[in-house]
Parts: C-alpha cells; sequence; structure tokens
C-alpha cells in the first residue's frame, strides 16, 4: 500500500510541473485524490495481500524528527492528525484536509507530501519531517527568509509553505525565480503573501548555499 | 499634559522603519499557537451534524443510537421537531466524543426526518426571484430623464458579480471549557475583547465568567466578530461533561457553506454622458443575495457619488444559503466593478481613454479626495506604463493572445476604533503594553511595538507587548479597517502619560521640570543639556518599588489628530487573454494606495499585496457555484473553490502613497481599501484586451469565450 500511496501523490508524481496544476489537469477526479480510489478488484486484492488493521486502536510506530513515537491509534488515523493530536505537534496546519492547500506539508523519506492525505500507518518505518524539527535549536534559513520577506501574513499556511520550500530547495539549490513560481503551486495563502514568499525562497536559496543551513 | 503628537516624519526612530513583523519567527517555524493547534489535557472533539437540504421542515430527530456509541460524551440538538432550516449545512446537532473520529461516527448515527420544501438558491436572472426579490423603493436625485434625453452619449451595461466565501485557512471553531464557574474560551476571532461578552448573553452568564485567550489568529476577513453557534453549544457540552475542555473547528466544507460569505450584486447600468467623457445621468437596477437576508445596496455610483441625475433602484433576493458575514471592505469591490465597469464602457463607447475619463469624473467624488485621485491616476499610469500600453478597446493587433489594460478605483474609512492601552514601566526599567486586541495578520502586534518604542525611546526589544486577552483594557474587533487607528492612537497616549511619570520622579535631581526632559536613545535626558542625561534603567530605578501604569484612549470622538479616515486608491491590471482557450493571464497589477502616517512601509506593502492577490482571486477564480436543483454548494471544498497559487498572480507593484501631506493626516486604516479596485481593474483589463465586455465575474475562461462567441454573432 504504501507504494500506491507514493504513486498517488501528487507531489512525488510531479516532474517539472506544480502539483496544483496537476491536480487542476486531472479535473473532476482530483478531488478524490485524497480520498481510496482503487477499484473493488484492486482493493480486494490489495486485502488478500496485506493485513488488515483496524477498525479498532492499533500500535503505530512513527519516525517523526529522528525520534521513535509509539502510539495506540485507529488506522483511519492521518499523520497529519497523529502529530497534531496525539503527539502535539501542531505545526502543519490541516485546512483543506483535501491534499490541495499544503497547509499541511510535511518531507517523508525526503519528499514532499501532504500529511492529511497520508494514512498515519502507512508512514511507519519512514523518516518524517516537520517544521519542528527543521526548526529544532535555530530557525531554519527558508523560515528566517519568511520573515525577512514578509512571506506571511496571519501565519497559518507558513508552516507548510516553509516545509515545501525547504523540500523545493533541497532538489533545486538554484532555482530561478520562474521555477520558484511554478514549484510552489502546491501551497495556497489566503492572505495573499506571495510576493513575500518568492523573495523569501530566492533568498533562502543562497543563504542555504552559504552555510547558513544544511 | 504630555503632548502625545506624532513626532515630525524626519524624526521618527522606529515608526516608518521597514521592521519585520515580531511574531514572524514563531509563525514560521511552526511554534505559533492558533487557538486551533491547542491541546488541552482530558480535551474532547466536537462535530456537528448540518442539514443536507436547503429548505426543509425537521419532522423528527433520534439521536439514541449516537447517545450509545461508546466515547460519546454528549450530544446537544440545535434545532427541534417543526423546525425549519433555510439552507445546506444549517446547525442540526453537535456531538462531543473523546475522539474526532468518534464524533464522526456518532454524527452518522443521528435520524432527522425532513419534509423537503421548495427552495431558490440562484439570483442570477431577476426576473426569476419571483416573491424572493424585495425592491428597496427607488431614490431618484436630480432629473434622471432630462439628462438622459439630453446627453450626447448613452452607454449601457449589465454586470454581476457572485457570492464569495471568506475561506479563512483557520477554519471556524474554538477550544472551550466551563469549569465551575469559569468559562475559558479559546476562539479563532476578529474579537478577543467582545466575544466573552457575546458568549455569556447567549449562555444567560454574567460576562465576568468568560475568560477569552487568543495567541494568533489564521484570518478573518470580516468573518470571526460572533461566538456562534457552535461556540455556544460547545460551551454547554464542555459543562455537562463536567468542565472537560473541548474542541470543535468546521471543517472546510461546513466552512465554506456557513461561517460566512460575501454578497453578490448584479446591476443594469445606463450612463448619460457629455461627449467630451463629462457624466451627467446614472440609472442603475441592482439586486443582490447573501442569503436569507437578501443583500444590501453596493454604494453605487461609487465614489463618484455626487453625479448629479440619478435613479436607484435594488432589490434585496432572499435565497437559501448560508448568512452573508462582513467580508473585507462590505460592498465596496461589488460597487467599484460595477461603477468601474460602467465608466470603462462609457469609455470605450466615446473611443477615450478611460483615465481621462475617471479624471474627468473626479469631480464628482468628495472634494476632500479629488486631487489624491487625479495624484493617484498620474502614478499607477507612470508605474503600469500605460501611456505606452494603453490602446482602444479591442485594439490589441493579431494573434490568439490579447494584451489590455483597465483601471479601478477604491475609496474607505478606516478611522481608529476605541482602543484602551495599559503601559507599564516596572523599576527595572522593563516596559509592558496591554491591549484586548488581536493581531490578524495586519502587523497590529508590530505596529503598537513600534509606537511604544518611539515614544519611550527605546529599542523595540525592549518592549513586551501583550495582545490576545480579555484581562487586558478593551479594543473594539478588528473590523473595518481601524485597528492600527485605534491601537496606534491609544498606545501613544498610554505611553506618553506613563513616561510623563517618569519623568516626574527623575526631574527633581535635576531641578527642573517633567516638560523639560526627554526620552530618546534609551536615554532620559534635560532637552538641550546633554550633560544631564539618565540611561533608562538608571532612570526607572528612581520610580522605588512602585511601577508606574497608565491608560490611553482611543477616543473616537476626539482621536487628537494621531488619526483619521478616509483614502483613496488607484489599481491598473495588465493582462494577457488567449482568445482560443479563454484563459486570462495576469502581467502586473499596480496598486497606488494612501493611508495617512504609515506606521510600517513593509507591512503595509505586504497588505496591499496580499489584497490584490485577493482581488485577482475574485477576479479570474473565486466563486460559491449553488446547484439549482439541489440546493446545494457544489464547490465547498478547496479543490474547486479556486483561490490563486503562487504563479497565477504575474507581478505585484505597489506604491503607498506617503507624500507629506498624506502622512500629517495620522494613521488611517489600511486593511479593506486594497481589495476593492483590483476586481474592476481586472475585468476592465480583459474588456480591454479582448474587445467586449465579459458582464461576470470571475473571468473563468467558458464566460470569456461566451462573451467572445456573442461578439462574433453579433
Ligand atoms: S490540509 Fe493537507 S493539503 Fe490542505
Ligand atoms: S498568511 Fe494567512 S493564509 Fe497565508
Amino acid at each position: 500500500m504504501s507504494k500506491h500511496q507514493d504513486e498517488l501523490d501528487p507531489k512525488t508524481r510531479k516532474a517539472g510541473f506544480s502539483r496544483r496544476g496537476f491536480i487542476r489537469g486531472v479535473g473532476a477526479t482530483g478531488g478524490a485524490l485524497g480520498g481510496a480510489i482503487w477499484t473493488e478488484e484492486e482493493a480486494q486484492g490489495a486485502q488478500g495481500a496485506v493485513k488488515t488493521a483496524g477498525p479498532g486502536a492499533v500500535p503505530v510506530t512513527l519516525n517523526i524528527n529522528g525520534k521513535e513515537h509509539k502510539l495506540n491509534i485507529e488506522p483511519r488515523m492521518t499523520l497529519l492528525d497523529a502529530c497534531r493530536n496525539q503527539l502535539d505537534l501542531t505545526g502543519a496546519k490541516r485546512v483543506c484536509d483535501r491534499a490541495t492547500c499544503g497547509a499541511c506539508t510535511m518531507i517523508m523519506n525526503g519528499k514532499v507530501v501532504y500529511s492529511c492525505t497520508v494514512l498515519a500507518i502507512d508512514a511507519q518505518g519512514k523518516q518524517i519531517q516537520t517544521i519542528e524539527g527543521i526548526s529544532a535549536g535555530r530557525p531554519h534559513a527558508v523560515s528566517v527568509a519568511f520573515v525577512n520577506n514578509d512571506g506571511q501574513q496571519c501565519g497559518y499556511c507558513t508552516p507548510g509553505f516553509v516545509m515545501a520550500a525547504k523540500g523545493f530547495l533541497d532538489r533545486n539549490p538554484n532555482p530561478t525565480y520562474e521555477q520558484v513560481k511554478s514549484g510552489l503551486g502546491g501551497n495556497l495563502c489566503r492572505c495573499g503573501t506571495y510576493v513575500g514568499v518568492r523573495k523569501a525562497v530566492l533568498e533562502a536559496a543562497k543563504a542555504v548555499k552559504g552555510g547558513k543551513n544544511a | 499634559m504630555p503632548n502625545y503628537n506624532w513626532p515630525p516624519m524626519d524624526q521618527r526612530q522606529q515608526m516608518g522603519k521597514r521592521q519585520s513583523r515580531l511574531d514572524g519567527i514563531e509563525k514560521a517555524t511552526g511554534r505559533a499557537r492558533y487557538s486551533s493547534d491547542l491541546n488541552r489535557p482530558g480535551m474532547l472533539f466536537a462535530v456537528m451534524l448540518t442539514s443536507p437540504y436547503a429548505h426543509a421542515r425537521v419532522r423528527s430527530i433520534d439521536t439514541s443510537a449516537a447517545q450509545k456509541l461508546a466515547g460519546v460524551t454528549g450530544i446537544r440538538t440545535i434545532v427541534k421537531a417543526g423546525d425549519e432550516v433555510n439552507w445546506v449545512s444549517q446547525e442540526i446537532a453537535i456531538v462531543a466524543a473523546t475522539s474526532e473520529q468518534i464524533a464522526r461516527d456518532a454524527v452518522r448515527l443521528i435520524q432527522v426526518d425532513y419534509e423537503v420544501l421548495p427552495h431558490v438558491v440562484k439570483e442570477e436572472n431577476l426576473a426569476k426571484a419571483g416573491n424572493r426579490a424585495r425592491p428597496a423603493g427607488e431614490q431618484v436625485t436630480g432629473d434622471p430623464d432630462k439628462a438622459f434625453k439630453e446627453a450626447d452619449v448613452i452607454s449601457e451595461g449589465q454586470y454581476g458579480i457572485p457570492v464569495l466565501t471568506h475561506c479563512c485557512l483557520e477554519s471556524h471553531g474554538q477550544v472551550i471549557e466551563w469549569r465551575g464557574d469559569t468559562i475559558y474560551f479559546y476562539p479563532s476571532t476578529q474579537n478577543v475583547s467582545g466575544i466573552g461578552p457575546d458568549l455569556a448573553k447567549n449562555l444567560e452568564v454574567p460576562a465576568t465568567q468568560v475568560k477569552v485567550h487568543m495567541d494568533h489568529v489564521g484570518g478573518g476577513f470580516g468573518s470571526k466578530f460572533p461566538s456562534d453557534r457552535w461556540g455556544i453549544e460547545c460551551a454547554r457540552l464542555s459543562k455537562e461533561s463536567g468542565g472537560r475542555p473541548l474542541k470543535l473547528f468546521l471543517d472546510r466544507a461546513t466552512e465554506l457553506s456557513i461561517a460566512g460569505n460575501r454578497p453578490s450584486a448584479f446591476a443594469k447600468i445606463k450612463v448619460a454622458a457629455k461627449r467630451d467623457g463629462t457624466i451627467t445621468g446614472w440609472e442603475s437596477t441592482s439586486w443582490a443575495t447573501g442569503g436569507m437576508s437578501g443583500g444590501g445596496m453596493p454604494p453605487i455610483p461609487y465614489v463618484m457619488t455626487n453625479i448629479p441625475n440619478r435613479r436607484l433602484n435594488h432589490s434585496a433576493v432572499q435565497t437559501n444559503g448560508g448568512p452573508l458575514r462582513a467580508w473585507r471592505a462590505p460592498n465596496h469591490p461589488q460597487a467599484s466593478f460595477l461603477t468601474c465597469a460602467a465608466v470603462e464602457d462609457l469609455a470605450a463607447k466615446l473611443g477615450m481613454d478611460p483615465l481621462e475619463v475617471f479624471a474627468k469624473n473626479v469631480q464628482w467624488a468628495p472634494e476632500a479626495r479629488r486631487e489624491t485621485y487625479l495624484h493617484q491616476f498620474k502614478k499607477a499610469a507612470e508605474l503600469s506604463e500605460w501611456s505606452k500600453r494603453w490602446h482602444r478597446r479591442g485594439d490589441s493587433g493579431p494573434g490568439t493572445v490579447k494584451r489590455g489594460m483597465g483601471v479601478g478605483i477604491c475609496t474607505w474609512g478606516g478611522a481608529g476604533h476605541l482602543s484602551n492601552c495599559k503601559a507599564t514601566i516596572h523599576p527595572d526599567g522593563s516596559v509592558e503594553i496591554e491591549l484586548g486586541s488581536q493581531d490578524l495578520g495586519t502587523g497590529t502586534r508590530t505596529v503598537i511595538t513600534q509606537v511604544a518604542a518611539e515614544t519611550l525611546g527605546l529599542p523595540l526589544d525592549a518592549i513586551k507587548v501583550k495582545i490576545g486577552d480579555n484581562s487586558y483594557p478593551p479594543s473594539n474587533a478588528s473590523g473595518g479597517s481601524t485597528t492600527v487607528g485605534g491601537v496606534s492612537s491609544s498606545t501613544r497616549i498610554a505611553t506618553s502619560n506613563a513616561l510623563e511619570k517618569l519623568f516626574e520622579k527623575v526631574a527633581p535631581a535635576w531641578n527642573t521640570t517633567a516638560d523639560k526632559l526627554e526620552a530618546a536613545g534609551g536615554k532620559i535626558q534635560v532637552k538641550g543639556d546633554s550633560s544631564k542625561s539618565l540611561t533608562w534603567a538608571a532612570a526607572s530605578k528612581k520610580m522605588g518599588v512602585q511601577s508606574i501604569t497608565e491608560m490611553g484612549q482611543n477616543d473616537p470622538k476626539n482621536p487628537r489628530g494621531l488619526n483619521t479616515q478616509g483614502v483613496c486608491g488607484v489599481q491598473i491590471a495588465d493582462v494577457s487573454v488567449d482568445v482560443e482557450t479563454g484563459v486570462v493571464k495576469m502581467n502586473r497589477l499596480v496598486a497606488v494606495q494612501d493611508c495617512g502616517l504609515v506606521i510600517n512601509p513593509k507591512l503595509a506593502e505586504g497588505q496591499v499585496a496580499g489584497a490584490c492577490i485577493m482581488s485577482i482571486c475574485g477576479a479570474l477564480m473565486e466563486e460559491r457555484i449553488m446547484d439549482a436543483a439541489t440546493g446545494r454548494v457544489l464547490n465547498p471544498e478547496m479543490e474547486f473553490y479556486k483561490l490563486a497559487g503562487i504563479g497565477d498572480i504575474g507581478e505585484i507593484l505597489v506604491h503607498m502613497d506617503i507624500r507629506p501631506e498624506m502622512d500629517s493626516r495620522g494613521v488611517i486604516g489600511l486593511g479593506e481599501p486594497p481589495t476593492i479596485g483590483g476586481i474592476a481593474a481586472i475585468a476592465n483589463a480583459v474588456a480591454n484586451a479582448i474587445g467586449v465586455r465579459v458582464p461576470v465575474v470571475p473571468l473563468t475562461p467558458d464566460r470569456v469565450l461566451a462573451a467572445l462567441e456573442e461578439k462574433r454573432s453579433a
């Protein structure tokens, strides 16, 4: 299932075009990306192939920011809700809960994911990084650049944006302005902070290169 | 009495600085705790059951199966048998449980039997609204019949702007705990000081029992003032569970359906004018909906309110949709779009440059604003390269991608609200500033700090600003761009009063009086005599063990010249339209905006840029779509309730009009005005590009193509 999930994840599927563009492109089915979109045979096949869990609480172990967390949660709980409600890691926000807005962005095995659309049980065995993780000790260069360039107002989209920007810069350390515009299309801000965000990402790229943050 | 006047522009040390927001790093590292982030010990979760029908009568509600579900701690029904529900997602019942999943399961087990009644959810066509349209009565000024008879030219058009929703990224809700006599209320609100009394009134308990706290709020835009049905019921559920904390934040579908919307506005408009572009008459038949209350008439003709001969008819159309709430500049974006579109159409008909027509008709604007508009038209034209890029309507050359330019204007009040501030200087020199206000992301915390630091001659980090709690002196709600004027003035007054008291403690040692002292550069000194000077810390020691605490109030009836109202703004859009696909692309949006004295230009520019982006959403994407057959909202989630992404906005160019004559007016609010003119500017730019008016926004490809098709077949 986890392989399946990766393939479905619009963030990991992207190749040179924006996640949001991809979701738009798939039109009416886009809204279903967050839910179960297996055919019945697939679902049955999967059930035969893997052990079923739940519906009651099951033990789940998550590796978040380099630390193991043992939880007892229902298998239907998302990684986002597990972090927010069980582990008090509330930097990632629940906004659309449907893989559209990016407010819940985390980095899993080096890839940027919408944690509202990853089941906690599927995140086992993966290295999960949250905004709290990259901010441990001192603020990450990306966070600092968001402040310097006022890439935030109410700030509710900001932690997700910072994570998406970090993930983006990990893959594209020398982005052009145009690449920033297309590469961060998977995050939405209602306050309209994109002008600052664009500048912030370019500044952060320089700072990261300058060794201010690994 | 201290001199409260703002220091002269060229002598300010902290005010006017491009200071980054002081809570920025907290927000950008995820440390900032919004109310929706709170996890309290033993916390329960609540979920609401809402109506699937736009109009129905409840025959019965059966919660027995839900009650029995393990983990459910309480259920409250909000409607009873016999009640009518009037919109989809109206509140029916609310369930508290030990987890959100269980509460959701329980909601599904509640059986409601409805008698479905007829509904009306669409208002685009006034003729079809029947008795749901309630005319407000005709308003006539001057002699419109004569004006139209004598006009050189008459321009007619029909325009529409739909219902939008606020779509705050932090949805509406709260954590609440009613323990013993005290209700601990952690809302997501624009109204920290007022929401407690509102909740108390609804619960019929003394307001003294409600303790409100909120550190950050994830967007409000006018929708987050009251304690709301879900807040009230959650308080009761908490009490019933023995005082356990309870969290409820609306899911996105409910948020988009019932947590507020901006009313629509449609109008048929006729303009009479002279050949030189001077408008001589205006006739409009307008209608609007914001749910069951209908929708008020936008203030048209906008800005040009003194057009001499006018006939206005407006109908409020009652529809079965969620109730309206204030939406960043209530009724102004609608009025700006309707008016500026009509003026642009007139200009096109006359073959004139619309900027020239706007400039000509500024004579109908309030006198005090005319010069500012003329100045801003010029500035916006220069920044947008208007003279190089503007062409006659439709004259955009060969090729399938057409470029066009358009203009939109705004006005707003923005005087400071009633605000109280408490300033405390402690004997160790530390300074506390307390206000029952809130920072919506506008930078309220930061500007309060800048004002206090300016007044006390201290660096920013010497000031501790505390807001977001109703134990601090009350400030009014943050609505109508009233906060910055209110809190900056009350902070100025409170800190000046506290400083005066400190001066009184220090002056005797130098054989002088308080009025001879000044605070600057972290020192208290005798004006003009640097030999008589103490560091702030040394001076503070003189107060002994007793801290100095002083109050300051901004009284809107007497703002002492610290704040005022009335701003102008001009926006110019530059777009490209692909006439084969109907897709509109933003090239650039230029915004020229005044707001009096600007305390923090960096944050002010961010406000304006953000407002421009909100206008782009409204002009090109955003719309609540209702289904006539089922009465449902068809797009109550963020995939299809479209907002602009980072690549959709083109370039935004902000110019703050901070000429000395603007600065000397005092502080004026900025939140609303820059959201107003952008939709008009973009819609006009599209008409300019493709040679035909697309009458209804948002300018989606289907609407653009339909307008082009109509033009071809005409
Ligand atoms: S909350 Fe996960 S993408 Fe919006
Ligand atoms: S800063 Fe408010 S949503 Fe982005």
